[in-house]
């Protein structure tokens, strides 16, 4: 099997070298060399979905001949955690990036078959360029081969670490891998479009798509990673800015940047050289990601063992940092902006706003992420940053954002006069005022200005999307006469991507509130209880009932039942623990050896929709490890057979020594010392219970933090629903050329002026001179798909033109 | 004002204030940051002020004192001296000896003492080297 799978390795390396020099063989419009190069790339998918399904059966089937399974995974790891438990090796991590790569290169190959003739062949060779790096790492680096093994193959393997067997631990991986990746895509049409001149918008068209979806997956991956930490890791926070999270966050806000200005291009054809330079360096931070953890250069709570890849992947950051630079420097002259920017009041001034202040937060953020190098670059000595300093920057960068995520969907494209600025503007205005208003009254949130002021910009905000959504609804209830809600939903349908954009928002916005209420007005408080005595926290009474314990093979769990009371009412009862488990891998030994492997805590977490209450325990078991120690001594003891000992144990001693050198009988032997003192620490374990030593409870009254979970899912809606493909196009018109494309997109900008100016947005002088010139730009396109059709050859010809429009 | 100078206008402001800005990013990440130091640096090093120690913990070391607890860390390639640690505050799950923590805090009578909840300890990585495992 394994060497079945070394086999279908390479043969997947040498495919991704065989398409890429097809592809660009091909680049001169050669439709049978690209059709086969399109097919060893699906080719090159199979071939490593091949790899994938190999692992994954030794996993399934704990074949331990193979070095990653053994390492990872042991008979008694949970099924659904062996499927999983590939990704948390460094060779299975990265036969996953090649893997949803290959994915990735085959889909937006299969999209784009069609279209951009001239951009797609290099598009190819930069995406199975990188596929090649990663595969040719697994095959050439030392340490790394996923397909290795281990002869004679071990009866078990070392098992997966407690710590990792959390369901959001075994997605969150995948997740991040999949939005790093996913942003190859772009990259590589941005590199093709690049070197082909092709600098319009139809790249940005053909791959925006998987800029989304990567954008997405990236942001759910950040937020899995978030969850786990505040429920599994027992310190209360769900960020740290750490390195690696920090490395996870840098493409995101990046991505979220050439999300939006993109559009600009789309548009009106600005921006050019921003955006190609954006998408490079999402790219090179979704590269320096992958280089962090496998690294070793910074400290960081995820500790990765120092591996062998990290210089390669270092050097592919280098090339494609060096390499995009020079393409881009060299087509500055392609890459002028086909229009000015009209008026700081418009939509692309506040995008371009908007995307400053991402980049200005990802510099900050990638400042602080490397200060350790750049002090000892300039010091000598290595010093870092602590988290205080990111929140003194990213605070108020991030509450600026949301005042500007206000103020654009508000503005219309180009220009605004200021008789429909101030009509779109009266009411969030005054709903923020009110807001702010009220809660300098009723609350204390004046303690904190940011706070405030993010509070107040908020509010500003999600009444202007709201305004947005019912002024959109309303227009088109009067042009389409349809009711109320059908409307909104027509709405949304007929435009998924402006509106699934806004929906995202509001669900950014709510994140956002979510984060600034429980980081300012968190209150934390660590206090040691005995069984019977209450603590008020924030007012809460918690009560310390009774301590808990539980048993089983692989650990031993420390906890307490605890009656939370609100207004002298018991609200609910929580069962915070820790569990100590046995050194993975190991299942006699000592009970001492409960306490070498590792602990992972329980908490006890009341999730409301105003607050969140949360309760870690620090088990006080100086008692009951003293009381371990005592038992293994006299078990000890009790099988040396010294003077005094109780029967059973001389029985149990003679049973010993008559097995020495008898496999079954020893085998029986051991199967009762283990039954015996399985038994032992379990009376050892219970006694806990009588315990009345007081234990430490870390308890946190966290406000409005469940609207950050809220917010995540409501945002991830909307780039779901931004994503979901058009009407048209699910109604069998899959095949669309570029000249279509182009012509759509024109048709939905006269669409989107029409519901500005009847939403109110857009004054009627502004209306009829956009409208003109819009209607004036779509006829020439259609008058260029008209020429070419009755010309025949959108080939040779006119290569810059859109080709021609096929048949079937 | 004619378009052009206006334009020339804002790039200069927008360029000031970035360099502004720029400029007090690097001056507040200088003064803010905590030195990084390795246990057996800090054995000679100034009582009092704070630094960001990276060590591993000495494995049967660990003791409960009081509501916290203290410990022992040496380099975290385990050779040198070592040195005692207090620490007052919640203890993450993978935090047992043999395993690499920073800790940020001072020198106090040859003790240095951790600054609560700034104990971080590597997690049991998920890409162990195999001498781990």
């Amino acid at each position: 099997m394994a060497s079945l799978g070394s086999a279908l390795l390479g043969l997947a390396f040498l495919t991704a070298f065989a398409a890429a020099a097809l592809a660009i063989a091909g680049r001169n419009g050669d439709e049978r060399l690209l059709r086969f190069s399109r097919r060893t790339v699906y080719g090159f998918f199979a071939l490593l979905t091949g790899c994938v399904v190999i692992i994954e059966i030794a996993f399934a089937s704990n074949d331990f001949s193979f070095n990653i399974v053994q390492q990872h995974s042991s008979i008694e790891t949970p099924p659904f955690y062996k499927m999983a438990a590939m990704w948390s090796s460094q060779e299975g991590s990265l036969l996953l990036w090649a893997w949803v790569l290959s994915i990735a290169a085959a889909a937006a190959l299969y999209a784009t078959r069609n279209k951009l003739r001239e951009v797609v062949p290099w598009a190819t060779a930069v995406m199975m360029g990188v596929a090649a790096f990663f595969t040719g790492l697994m095959l050439f680096a030392p340490n790394v081969d996923p397909f290795a093994t281990l002869s004679p193959a071990p009866e078990n393997g070392v098992g997966l670490n407690p710590l990792l067997q959390h369901p959001s631990m075994m997605i969150h991986p995948p997740m991040l891998y999949s939005g790093y990746v996913a942003f190859t895509v772009p990259f590589a049409f941005a590199i093709g479009a690049l070197i082909t001149r092709r600098l319009d918008a139809e790249w940005i068209r053909s791959t925006r798509r998987f800029a989304l979806i990567a954008w997405a997956f990236l942001g759910l991956g950040l937020l899995l990673g978030a969850r786990w930490s505040y429920t599994e890791l027992g310190w209360g926070g769900y960020w740290a800015w750490d390195p690696v999270e920090n490395a996870a966050l840098m493409p995101w806000l990046l991505g979220t940047a050439f999300l939006h200005s993109i559009m600009v291009q789309e548009k009106r054809g600005m921006l050019k050289v921003w955006n190609a330079s954006l998408i490079v360096g999402t790219f090179s931070m979704a590269l320096l990601g992958t280089f962090l953890v496998r690294s070793g250069v910074l400290q960081s709570i995820h500790a990765f063992g120092d591996s062998t890849v990290g210089p390669y992947i270092l050097g592919l950051i280098g090339v494609v940092l060096v390499g995009s630079t020079a393409l881009i420097v060299s087509r500055l002259d392609d890459l002028r902006s086909e229009k000015r920017i009209d008026s700081l009041a418009s939509r692309e001034s506040v995008f371009l706003v908007n995307n400053l202040l991402l980049v200005g937060m990802t510099a900050v953020i990638f400042w602080g992420t490397f200060f350790p190098l750049i002090s000892e670059l300039f010091t000598g000595e290595k010093a870092s940053l602590a988290a205080p300093w990111f929140d003194d920057y990213t605070t108020p960068l991030a509450i600026l954002l949301v005042l500007f995520t206000g103020v654009g969907p508000l503005l219309a494209w180009r220009r605004v006069s200021w008789d429909s600025a101030k009509r779109v503007f009266r009411v969030p205005l005054a709903v923020s005022a009110v807001v702010t208003l009220g809660l300098l009254v009723f609350t204390d949130v004046a303690d904190s200005l940011w706070a405030l002021a993010l509070f107040a910009f908020a509010a500003f905000a999600l009444t202007g999307l709201g305004q947005e959504f019912w002024s959109g609804a309303s227009a088109r209830r009067r042009l389409t006469g349809e009711p109320g809600p059908q409307a909104l939903v027509g709405l949304v349908g007929r435009n998924r991507r402006r509106y699934g954009g806004y929906i995202v928002h509001v669900g950014v916005i709510v994140l956002l509130i979510g984060i600034a209420a429980s980081s300012s007005f968190q209150t934390n408080r660590d206090v040691e209880l005995r069984p019977g005595e209450s603590v008020v926290v924030d007012g809460r009474t918690i009560t310390y009932v009774k301590p808990t314990v539980k048993v089983d093979e692989e650990k031993l769990s420390f906890g307490s039942l605890l009656r939370i009371e609100e207004d002298g009412e018991v609200v609910g009862f929580l069962r915070p623990s820790r569990a100590f488990f046995r050194p993975t891998g190991q299942e006699t030994g000592t009970i001492g050896s409960f306490f070498s492997g590792e602990a992972t805590t329980e908490v006890g977490l009341r999730a409301g929709i105003g607050a969140d209450l949360w309760i870690a325990e620090e088990p006080n078991i100086g008692a009951v490890q003293g009381r371990v120690r005592r038992a293994d001594k006299g078990f000890e003891a009790c099988i040396q057979g010294g003077p005094g000992t109780p029967p059973e144990c001389k029985a149990l001693g003679a049973l010993m020594r008559a097995s020495v050198g008898n496999p079954q009988r020893e085998a029986r032997a051991l199967d009762q010392i283990s039954r015996l003192q399985s038994l032992a620490a379990e009376d050892v374990a219970k006694s806990y219970l009588d315990d009345t030593a007081p234990s430490t409870f870390r308890v946190i009254v966290d406000p409005l933090v469940t609207w950050m979970w809220i917010g995540g899912i409501i945002a991830l809606a909307g780039a779901l629903i931004a994503l979901w493909p058009t009407r048209g196009r699910r109604r069998g018109a899959l095949v669309r050329t570029e000249a279509d494309a182009r012509k759509e997109a024109k048709y939905r900008e006269i669409r989107d002026a029409e519901l500005d100016h009847a939403a109110g947005k857009l004054s009627d002088e502004d209306f009829a001179s956009l409208d003109a010139e819009l209607r004036r730009e779509a006829l020439e396109i259609l008058d260029r798909v008209d020429g070419e059709n009755g010309n025949g050859n959108g080939n040779g010809a006119h290569p810059r033109e859109p080709e021609k429009v096929e048949p079937g | 004002m004619d378009p052009q100078r206006k334009r020339k206008i804002r790039l200069v402001v927008a360029l000031s204030t970035a360099v502004l800005l720029a400029v007090a990013l690097i001056y507040t990440s200088f003064s803010a940051s905590t030195e990084a130091k390795e246990p057996s640096q800090l054995l000679t090093a100034t009582p009092g002020t704070s630094y960001e120690m990276t060590g591993r913990v000495v494995k049967g070391s660990i003791e409960r004192e009081g509501s916290g607890i203290a410990f022992r860390v040496v380099d975290r390639d385990g050779q040198g001296e070592s040195l005692p640690v207090t620490y007052d505050g919640t203890v993450p799950d993978p935090f047992r000896g043999g395993r690499e923590i920073i800790l940020t805090g001072a020198i106090e009578k040859g003790v240095f003492v951790g600054e609560p909840d700034t104990l971080i300890t590597k997690c049991p990585s998920k890409f162990t080297t195999k001498s781990d495992g």
